[in-house]
């Protein structure tokens, strides 16, 4: 970490992730693990100019009442009850200053089976002119919980920030505690790790796939895609105990070892998902209709990516390399070169090209990896000593990032930057290039997360 | 009380196979038809509420309509309205943020209508308890006439609970659907 003075702070240039404060400092993260801080003065830090820090100063000032002065967004994050007596009042929601503009509202409960959050679309005709997401409804507490505990008991509200990412998460944040407490987990706790968070990938690629398929009136590569991930899913089950692999990671290793069935069931499930892909990926190919739906949609140009860098498929789609398992990497992906394939379109199509070219990826990791398993211990008890600690996992949707400042084996503060924080507001932007029929597919094809910026 | 009591216990014994069997199947769709026929024609939609969740228990809702579990065989299908649904079906922890939505949620069905909460958040706020985010279990903003524990519970223990939620109700006479109220207002 590097102190710096408020002018130094407020030009830092570089690729913004995340900001927070604790009671003294506010801190900024850039790629690929640069961390900078500057002291809090009567509460306030100076506002950080990248489009990114937006979400997490407006985050900063819900959770821990600091301001960020200067910031052009003031709104609030996910605090509703700034009424008198508690009450939540709706926010305004602006429209654009246009002739016939007219405003739709969704959520926060919306139509399928999703999380809550409120969507406010201006629109002109079909035509979206705005869309501003109004986010909170699913906020837990869940970084005050942590603080007071050991990382092994607050492991838990780790593997909860989002559950379909509930591998990533474990796993950044139980490396964030052990760089914090110094500790280097065993060789076979980091190949078992590795394993689960590539199943959790083909899990999730595989469902969201189905999922836009359908949105855009193909039902069957959903049965199909659903199907996929159901075998991931009870494969999961089979080896570590539980289908989304819940709180098997802990700080220090993993809390439990692979059954013996549970090997075969996963190369028996990842066999199924490669015999039957190239024949799905076919289908996106072949059909117009489905091709109508996908390209020029929902577009994230690379000059808007490049300002937000997000991670994951969305920003890969749009020309953003940047895979947190090779920068700045962690074991055992360091051993094993791995290759991000990346697209400049930036449309729902390429997304859905990315994650389909990531599947082939994962399953020979996982392959590779179960062959090769160290036969070492599972997890090592870590000291109650005191440090500060990053971590980051690749999920999914993109790099996690766990932060824990740990006092004699006690959590004094923490903080979680879920890649949906830079996704959140590029949907905002992607959902204006086109008309409103086709959001669910460009909210889709982002899938971020609502728990996973709730917090 | 009886059956709730029996269907805790039914879940809490070791989990189902991963992929739902035959014979299973067969007798799930046997029960269903001697209960449902009776009391509720032919079919009961689900409105799904998120009311704090960590995402997790909506997947495995999903999970219930894939081709193995495939929920929509016994005539039970998810709508998104709720003036069409017979069960709320809430997952996750009252968030404090969530708790007026899943109230008009409620307030917009049509009775008789059954409340279940899907998932230990659900139940009784799980690991997120004592956060003063949240006001603790579904139970914190209605009745609730069903649980479905797990972390999140499997698809199997979903399809197999919404079914008995079903036969246990249809025991009753049409006009007084028979609540279940686990604790609280
Ligand atoms: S019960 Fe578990 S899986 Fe379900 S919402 Fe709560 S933490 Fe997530």
């Amino acid at each position: 970490m590097i102190l710096l003075s408020p002018e130094d702070w407020a030009a830092t240039q570089g690729k913004f992730i995340a900001l927070w404060t604790d009671a003294d400092y506010a801190y900024a993260l850039y790629q690929p693990q640069q961390l900078v801080a500057v002291a809090l003065q009567d509460g306030t830090y100076p506002a950080l100019p990248h489009p990114g820090a937006n979400w997490y100063q407006r985050l900063a000032h819900d959770l821990n009442g600091h301001t960020a002065q200067g910031a052009t967004d003031t709104r609030p994050a996910i605090e509703h009850h700034r009424g008198p007596d508690f009450a939540a009042p709706w926010p305004d929601f602006p429209a654009p200053d246009v002739e016939g503009v007219h405003q739709i509202a969704v959520g926060p409960i919306h139509a399928g089976i999703i999380e809550p959050g409120h969507f406010r679309f201006s629109l002109l005709g079909e035509e979206v002119l705005k869309l501003e997401a109004r986010l909170g409804y699913a906020h837990k507490g869940t970084l005050a919980l942590m603080r007071g505990k050991s990382p092994r008991l607050a492991a838990r509200y780790a593997a909860r920030i989002s559950g379909d990412a509930t591998v990533a998460h474990s796993l950044a944040f139980a490396q964030a505690a052990e760089s914090a407490l110094d500790t280097t987990p065993p060789a076979r706790a980091v190949y078992l790790r590795a394993i689960m968070a590539e199943l959790e990938r083909l899990a999730n690629h595989t469902s969201d796939i189905g999922a836009i398929a359908a949105d855009a009136g193909f039902a069957f590569l959903d049965a199909r895609f659903a199907l996929a991930r159901e075998y991931i899913c009870a494969a999961a089950a089979t080896a570590f105990g539980h289908r989304l692999m819940m709180d098997i990671i802990i700080p220090g290793g993993v809390a439990g070892d692979i059954e013996p069935a549970g090997t075969e069931a996963i190369r028996d499930a990842l066999a199924a998902l490669e015999s039957e892909l190239p024949s799905l990926t076919r289908v996106f190919e072949d059909y117009a209709s489905l091709q109508d739906r996908l390209i020029g949609t929902g577009i994230i140009s690379p000059e808007l990516a490049a300002a937000y860098h997000p991670g994951g498929y969305t920003g890969r789609a749009s020309g953003q390399p940047h895979d947190a398992r090779i920068e700045p990497g962690y074991p055992p992906y360091l051993d094993h070169p791995i290759h991000t394939p990346v697209q400049t379109e930036g449309d729902v199509a390429a997304r859905l090209r990315i994650r389909l070219e990531e599947i082939p990826e994962s399953i020979h990791l996982i392959r590779h990896w179960l062959h090769n398993l160290p036969t070492d211990a599972l997890a090592y008890q870590l000291p109650p000593t005191t440090g500060m600690g990053l971590g980051v996992a690749e999920s999914f949707r993109g790099p996690v990032w766990h932060w824990l400042h740990i006092e004699n084996g006690a959590i004094t503060t923490a903080f979680i930057a879920d890649a949906s924080a830079l996704h959140w507001p590029l949907l905002e932007h992607a959902a204006t290039t086109g008309i409103i029929a086709d959001f669910p597919l460009i909210n889709k094809s982002i899938n971020a997360s609502y728990s996973g910026v709730d917090l | 009380m009886v059956w709730k009591t029996a269907l805790h216990h039914l879940l809490t014994n070791p989990p189902a196979p991963a992929v739902a069997d035959s014979a299973q199947v067969q007798d799930l769709r046997a029960r269903l038809k001697a209960a449902s026929v009776i009391k509720l024609g032919r079919s009961l939609a689900i409105r799904h509420v998120p009311a704090g969740s960590c995402n997790g228990c909506e997947l495995e809702l999903r999970a219930t309509q894939n081709l193995i579990h495939d929920l929509t065989q016994y005539g039970l299908s998810f709508t998104p309205s709720p003036r069409h649904a017979d069960i709320l079906l809430i997952t996750g922890v009252a968030a404090r943020n969530m708790v007026e939505a899943a109230r008009q949620a409620r307030a917009a069905m049509p009775d008789p209508a059954w409340v279940v909460a899907l998932g230990d958040c659900a139940i009784d706020g799980g690991v997120f308890k004592s956060s003063p985010a949240v006001q603790g279990g579904a139970d914190a903003i209605m009745p609730v006439d069903l649980v479905i524990p797990g972390c999140p519970p499997t698809p199997q223990q979903i399809v197999q609970s919404l079914l008995t939620l079903l036969e246990a109700n249809s025991l009753e006479p049409m006009a007084k659907p028979r609540r279940v109220r686990s604790r609280g207002l």
